[in-house]
């Protein structure tokens, strides 16, 4: 109403003003509602994107290793002075191997025997899991003492990271684990090939270490396929009858609305929570061992079961009543109808349905920390019932560890979690889109 | 006979009773198939249920009791002295019996006949064979493990031959009953619905379970510390368990930990609700249908993401930018270039855990927001509204019940959440309202105090079940109340 009375000062011969409803402001208002939703979406792929970047960047270079290769000189002086290995097999054992290495290293680097600060720094620079490497080298063979072979060995995590570029050399020599003089060796080293990056094999086959250099996610891996197996032996069976006899056969009566409740609830349960139930249930009352991968399969197992079940539940609600009619008309039973025709039609979602709850058991930690799988675990286990560890369990142990060496290695360890989760997401997209039925 | 192998006698009879039934009745047919009642293959599977299932029950059985009456024999055995000790004692002397059973079955007679004639020589002969004992035994012991071995040897036998007596003659039973007019069929689909219920019902067993298993520790626990103590006390400070200690020589104050999770729970919301619901508005109502096909499944990698990797990403990259660019304000504000932020704080758990629920909300929400009817959006389009106003006047007012409920489902899964506040949140049991500084949560002290040696009998580990059933009820408690909504909203439409 007041833009009338404003309106006659410009004259009759101009055209009737619009009436300022407030356009302008409700369009700006509208733009900005849709540059807030705009933004939302950004921030959360901004996110998504840094999230894989950190854990991308820090992780890429734990699938390379730094490495000498060096002559190594098995002195019968060093590991078996005086001559008793036939009658003293422990002698192998416990011999004196990261000395070998240590002189070897030492005589190419051309430092003296009697520096003993050198030699303490060269002795720096080689993993001391050399002790093992050696000892097996010498027990599968005893024939090599005296001889000098050619052996490829790790180079101290510390020293890798350096290779790697992963230490500021500006800091002053003190504040940091490598010396300037071990950096001189090791340009020296890498100058004659002596020294360099392999693909790091060790860090899909071995087992836990206080060493990052030695340490490698192989028999968390090993944990981890046994309680995938354990969950899909005993969650799709359980989880596909149980929906079929919801979906199908129940009577709508208490005690299946009971269930039904009950399923979407312990759905939303934490994961925590299983754990609790695992410990108190299979361990303390059954007796099970701790640390086995059979708990955590079956902890597991009862955590993905509402997942599966829903699941289940959806694609046998997709299957077409006629199917059902058709079948029944023809005679056959109603199990008939069920097992013979709308299960075979309903599997390509049930698979679908199973790979995402396996996916996200792969991934689950919280639970099996209760059940005691956050265990220091260095050899593979044998059976379901031995001590494991598990993918997610090692990366959590690691991410606890201080060193630098470790923030790669968990970082390599998300990054092979994050492709076997890739993995299995596709597998099940593209079996959604190869089979799946529209009716 | 080893448990495995008697599986795989019972598994070949029942393979060999479908065989032969499926050939019985095929041969009573006499290649007339329709005067059969059931085809063939339902006979075989009734002879092959008939073989396999009474001998597992049998086994199962068997199984079950024959320790626990052989363990009540050995220790009805003991000498009158022995049985007037403690309950605990007669279970350490059972437990040696046991060991020392283990050590006998592998010796030789003569080591036998030596280690009877004399007891105390058992100790180091046993540990010999890779058997260690605590103690020296008394002489009862050994005649008791040898009595042990001996019914546990004679029990596997009868084992042995009831479970396969078991199958064959159930396979001979129902291989009998077989005849054209037997309903095989109805038999067979009835066992299989009794499977099929059978499967349903572990869902209330694991509730059961989780609620029986967690409720009896607790119970156990509220013995030692008052329940007022638990959920009012102010002061989170458990020591640690003494071996023999029965008194509670801590406090264990529930109030600073649940302050601890509803706070990061909030700040977590406070993230992941703007960012959810505008992500989900934006992509229900204005996005086109290509940017909705790459963004929708992007943001929900971010669901698929596993929790420990939030975990690792807060704690090494999100703490430390956080302290670095406090330090940086402190530094051009005040000149002080001290952190304000500390690397582990509600702040960092929260931001990063609402990142977490960010797919959570978004999904959820743009479910709802989708099912409004189309009419509604018309009705105000055709008014006049600009689309904003639509959503906001009359879209979200329509869909809000259903966006409360998922909300509250992703506070409860907030309030569950574990490994992102084990490795960001800090284990600083205190309150106090600085979002900087680190506090800790129900769920990392549930983990804390469940990493390490375990004792069922002190209130150190047993906090752990109290901790736990309350963080159970809480979240359930949101989920029915959210189910509650959200059915309630949807009956409007539908």
């Amino acid at each position: 109403m007041s833009q009338v009375s404003t309106s006659p000062a410009l004259g009759i011969a101009t055209k009737p003003e619009r009436r300022d409803i407030g356009l302008r402001r409700r369009y700006a208002a509208e733009r900005r509602f849709r540059l807030y939703g705009m933004a939302a979406i950004a921030f959360g792929l901004l996110f998504l994107f840094l999230l894989l970047f950190s854990v991308v960047s820090k992780g890429y270079t734990a699938f390379q290793q730094t490495m000498i290769t060096i002559p190594i000189e098995f002195s019968q002086q060093i590991i078996d002075k005086n001559n008793e290995r036939a009658t003293n097999p422990q002698k192998l054992v416990t011999a004196n191997y990261p000395v070998v290495a240590r002189n070897a290293l030492a005589k190419v680097l051309g430092v003296s025997e009697d520096d003993r600060a050198g030699l303490k720094a060269v002795n720096g620079m080689i993993s001391d899991s050399v002790r093992v490497q050696l000892r097996n080298l010498v027990t599968a063979d005893p024939s090599i003492i005296g001889t000098t072979q050619t052996v490829t060995v790790l180079a101290h995590g510390d020293l890798d990271s350096a290779f790697k570029g992963q230490i500021d050399l500006t800091v002053p020599e003190t504040n940091r684990k490598v010396s300037d003089k071990q950096v001189g060796w090791m340009n020296q080293l890498a100058e004659s090939g002596a020294l360099s990056k392999h693909f790091n094999t060790g860090l899909f086959t071995n087992g836990a270490s206080s060493r990052p250099e030695a340490a490698g996610v192989g028999v968390a891996l090993i944990g981890s396929l046994y309680m995938m197996l354990i969950v899909l032996v005993l969650s799709l069976p359980i989880g596909v009858a149980a929906s079929i006899y919801l979906e199908e056969f129940a009577p709508k009566n208490r005690f299946t609305d009971l269930i039904e409740v009950n399923i979407n609830n312990l759905a939303a349960v934490p994961s925590i929570v299983y754990g609790l139930l695992g410990l108190a249930v299979f361990i303390n009352f059954a007796g099970f061992p701790r640390s086995a991968a059979l708990v955590g399969g079956l902890v597991l197992t009862l955590m993905t079961l509402p997942t599966i079940i829903i699941a289940t539940r959806a694609a046998l609600k997709a299957v077409p009543p006629s199917i059902r009619s058709a079948a029944l008309g023809l005679g056959a039973s109603k199990m008939q109808t069920v097992f013979h025709h709308v299960l075979p039609l309903a599997m390509p979602g049930i698979l679908t349905g199973t790979i995402i709850g396996l996916a996200h058991a792969l991934g689950e930690t919280a639970p099996l920390l209760l059940i005691g799988m956050v265990a220091f675990v260095a050899d593979v286990p044998a059976t379901p019932m031995d001590p494991a560890t598990a993918l997610p369990v090692q990366i959590y142990m690691w991410a606890n560890e201080a060193e630098r060496a470790f923030v790669e290695r968990t970082s390599g360890a998300i990054i092979v979690l994050l492709i076997f989760l890739i993995l299995m997401n596709v597998g099940a997209i593209l079996l959604r889109r190869r089979f799946e039925r529209r009716w | 006979m080893s448990i495995s192998l008697l599986l795989l006698i019972i598994a070949v009879i029942g393979v060999a009773g479908y065989l032969f039934g499926s050939w019985r009745a095929n041969a009573l047919a006499g290649g007339k198939l329709s005067s059969l009642h059931s085809r063939p293959g339902y006979y075989g599977s009734f002879v092959a249920i008939w073989s396999v299932l009474p001998a597992l029950v049998v086994m199962l059985v068997w199984i079950i009791a024959s320790p626990i009456y052989i363990s009540s024999t050995v220790r009805g055995g003991f000498p009158e002295e022995v049985k007037a000790t403690s309950q605990a004692e007669q279970n350490l002397a059972y437990n040696m019996i046991g060991a020392i059973s283990r050590g006998l079955n592998t010796l030789s007679a003569e080591e036998r006949e030596a280690m009877f004639a004399d007891s105390a020589t058992a100790r180091t002969v046993l540990a010999a064979k890779g058997v260690p004992l605590a103690a020296d035994p008394a002489p009862y012991m050994l005649t008791s493990a040898d009595d042990l071995n001996r019914m546990t040897k004679a029990s596997g036998t009868f084992l042995s031959i009831l479970v396969i007596v078991a199958a064959l003659a159930g396979a001979f039973v129902s291989y009998r009953a077989i005849a054209p007019k037997f309903r095989a069929r109805n038999r067979v689909e009835g066992v299989m619905l009794v499977s099929l219920i059978a499967a349903s019902s572990i869902a209330i067993l694991t509730t059961v379970g989780i609620v029986a298993s967690m409720a009896t520790e607790a119970i156990h626990f509220f013995n030692m510390v008052p329940a007022w103590e638990f959920f009012f006390g102010t002061t989170w400070d458990p020591r640690f368990a003494a071996a023999g200690a029965t008194a509670s020589s801590g406090q264990f104050g529930l109030i600073p930990l649940l302050a601890g999770t509803l706070y990061i729970g909030f700040v977590a919301m406070l993230v992941a609700v703007p960012v959810g619901l505008f992500a989900a508005i934006y992509m229900s109502e204005y996005a086109s249908r290509t940017v909705r096909s790459v963004a929708k499944p992007l943001l929900e990698v971010l669901a698929g993401i596993p929790t420990i990797v939030y975990g690792f990403f807060a704690l090494i990259t999100v703490g430390p930018f956080l302290r670095d660019i406090s330090a940086q304000l402190n530094g051009l504000v005040t000149g002080n270039y001290a952190s304000f932020i500390q690397a582990q704080s509600v702040l960092t758990a929260g931001i990063v855990m609402g990142i977490m629920l960010i797919p959570y909300v978004s999904s959820l929400s743009d479910d709802i927001i989708t099912a409004v009817p189309r009419a509604l959006r018309d009705g105000s389009l055709g008014l006049g509204a600009t689309r904003s106003e639509t959503i906001k006047r009359v879209i979200m007012p329509a869909a809000l019940p259903g966006i409360v409920g998922a909300l509250l489902m992703t506070a409860s899964r907030a309030i569950g959440e574990t490994m992102i506040v084990v490795l960001a949140a800090g284990v600083a049991a205190r309150m106090q309202l600085n979002p900087f500084e680190p506090m800790t949560t129900v769920t990392v002290k549930i983990v804390n105090q469940l990493t390490g040696d375990l004792e069922f009998t002190s209130p150190q580990t047993l906090v752990a079940f109290a901790l736990g059933i309350t963080l159970f009820v809480i979240t359930l408690c949101l989920n029915i109340y959210a189910l509650y909504i959200v059915r309630k909203y949807r009956e409007q439409y539908e």
